[in-house]
């Protein structure tokens, strides 16, 4: 005999046949409680230390040096001073290379995704959509060895920015395709319709219906794409292997944030500043993640 | 079976359908054998159960069924005895406007943008006095402009289910089409929104052809003047409402205006 108790719109099942069920359901949702806990704790655990680590040696010239040579920044250890200088070049050379990577990759990836988009799933379509899953999944290593090939031996012989910046145009590509493609089929067919039932071409209505209103997908899967390849390291070891001084010139090799990290871990006078760096880079990641709910949210079809 | 076209002033009638079957798939034909002449300036209801081929011959009448894959074609349909299967769709689209059964006005464009967005969307360029023109001719048109008058640069989103639906029509008759095709234009609608659709068609008949497909009988008795059954896939009957309702000639149609079956 069950006994329900309605109280303020609630049905309150009594517990007596259902004592141990309650308990095994209780139990089950703690668990998964703990578990999220313990997996948000880990981000506010890496975020805690890097802001410990690093934020003393954040400050302007942080943002406006080029990191000190070995001496110096001995010297500035063992007096106590923080080490001068600041990872100038590190800024100049990512905001560098990813901008590369992004005017190579997302017209090929915005085009490609369009393709896939109006090909569903024809065999030529399913070829491509397979080949750009196998892209994502090679290590990011051997896309700096084969651009290594490409690039630093053939075009520019020689380390260089253009090198970096198709290795990560490389790795950026499979994700544009990708997104792009979702973002497109997550428009209503009815908004499609509509502008053909006006007698518009369709090369038109994908240009000024499809990618309006798949506008705020495209941009996420370009803001995901580029916070990917920002803490690229592999690759840019093998193709633009770093520069003391900020460098603008495409055939020169050019420094990026993580290659700058990577550095200073090996030189045991500037340890330090590995902490200051991976805060930037983190911030900076973070930041493009809001920038892209942010974007999302003002311009989503309801 | 035709219609007497007693009000017919040009020679060849606004539309007509000959012989048409589609296909999907080779075998599975959507649409069989269907002749019909739709008469000018009247509303024509097309009704039926559910995968009757309705909405397949309505959108064959702006070949809008050519964007389902492995369709075919057979028959004709004549604009004014002009074979639409010869005709670009581009020119066809722009003497045929469709309104759709969810109201689909373009998110990313203001009120005023959505009016005009034929032209826009075909690249048309036009004076900023005739855009006006158009807009508030076609806002009046559908009663909308009073309404939003105030609003024309604002994005379509905040406005009703029945006013989106307007907002549609009147984007349809923007290109002053001859003939507008609706797909059950209110079934996504509350009753009072679908009485003002209702008499907004009632009052465009007069200049425009309306060929409707409509789920619901009461909606073709209402405002219907000819009305056609279809039932898988056949046209069985086709003549003026009143006579169709009152004396069926098809054991078929009685038998769906009945309730046997729907």
């Amino acid at each position: 005999m069950d006994k329900t108790i309605f109280q303020k719109g609630k049905t309150i099942i009594s517990p007596s046949r259902f004592g141990v069920r309650n308990f095994q359901n209780r139990l089950f949702f703690l668990v998964v409680l703990i578990f999220a806990l313990i997996t948000i704790s880990m981000v506010f655990l890496i975020i805690g230390t890097l802001v410990m680590k690093g934020f003393r040696q954040i400050n302007w010239s942080f943002f406006t040096q080029v990191p000190p040579d070995t001496f110096d920044a001995m010297m500035a250890k063992t007096s106590g001073h923080l080490i001068p200088g600041g990872i100038l070049n590190g800024i100049t050379g990512t905001l560098f290379l990813v901008g590369m990577a992004s005017i190579i990759a997302i017209p090929f990836g915005i085009i490609i995704g369009i393709y896939l988009y109006e090909n569903g799933s024809k065999r030529y379509a399913n070829m491509i959509r397979d080949i750009a899953d196998v892209l994502q999944g090679v290590p990011s290593i051997v896309v700096g060895l084969i651009v290594y090939l490409w690039v630093v031996v053939d075009i520019t012989d020689g380390y260089s920015a253009l090198a970096g910046g198709v290795a990560l145009a490389i790795m950026m590509l499979p994700l544009i395709i990708r997104s792009t493609e979702e973002s497109m089929k997550m428009v209503p067919v009815t908004l499609k319709e509509a502008a053909i039932a006006l007698g518009t071409p369709y090369y038109k209505v994908i240009l000024r219906v499809l990618i309006p209103s798949s506008f705020s997908g495209l941009m996420t899967g370009v803001l995901i794409a580029v916070s990917r390849v920002l803490g690229e390291t592999a690759p840019l070891l093998l193709t633009t292997l770093g520069n003391p001084a900020v460098n603008w010139n495409l055939v020169k090799p050019v420094s990026a944030v993580p290659l700058l990290i990577w550095q200073f871990y090996n030189d045991p006078n500037m340890v330090d500043l590995i902490w200051s760096s991976s805060l930037f880079l983190m911030g900076f990641v973070l930041l493009l993640n809001i920038l892209s709910k942010w974007i999302a949210a003002r311009h989503s079809i309801q | 079976m035709k219609i007497n076209d007693n009000n017919m002033t040009s020679d060849s009638p606004i539309l007509s359908i000959e012989d048409l079957s589609i296909a999907y798939d080779h075998d599975k034909y959507a649409v069989k054998n269907v002749t019909a002449s739709v008469q000018k300036n009247a509303i024509t209801a097309i009704m039926g159960p559910s995968g009757c081929g309705k909405t397949t011959l309505l959108r064959a009448v702006n070949r809008m069924h050519e964007l389902y894959p492995n369709i075919e074609t057979q028959g004709k349909i004549n604009l004014y005895g002009e074979n639409i299967y010869e005709m670009p769709t581009i020119r066809l689209r722009r003497k045929i406007g469709m309104v759709f059964q969810r109201p689909n006005p373009f998110p990313t464009m203001s009120i005023y943008e959505n009016v005009i967005a034929g032209y826009k969307l075909n690249g048309i360029h036009l004076k900023r006095s005739e855009r006006d023109e158009i807009v508030e001719t076609t806002l009046r048109d559908v009663t909308l402009w009073d309404e939003v008058k105030s609003a024309l640069h604002k994005k379509g989103t905040f406005l009703s289910g029945g006013q989106q639906q307007r907002l549609c029509v009147a984007r349809a008759l923007a290109f002053k089409p001859d003939i507008i095709l609706l797909d059950e234009p209110t079934s996504a609608l509350d009753p009072v929104s679908t009485a003002k659709i209702e008499d907004l068609l009632v009052e465009l008949k007069k200049h425009y052809t309306i060929l409707m497909v409509t789920h619901n009988m009461s909606q073709a008795a209402r405002i219907s003047d000819n009305s056609m059954f279809m039932f898988l896939g056949e046209l069985i009957e086709y003549e003026d409402t009143k006579t169709m309702f009152t004396n069926p000639k098809d054991s078929r149609t009685e038998g769906y205006l009945t309730g046997k079956f729907g």
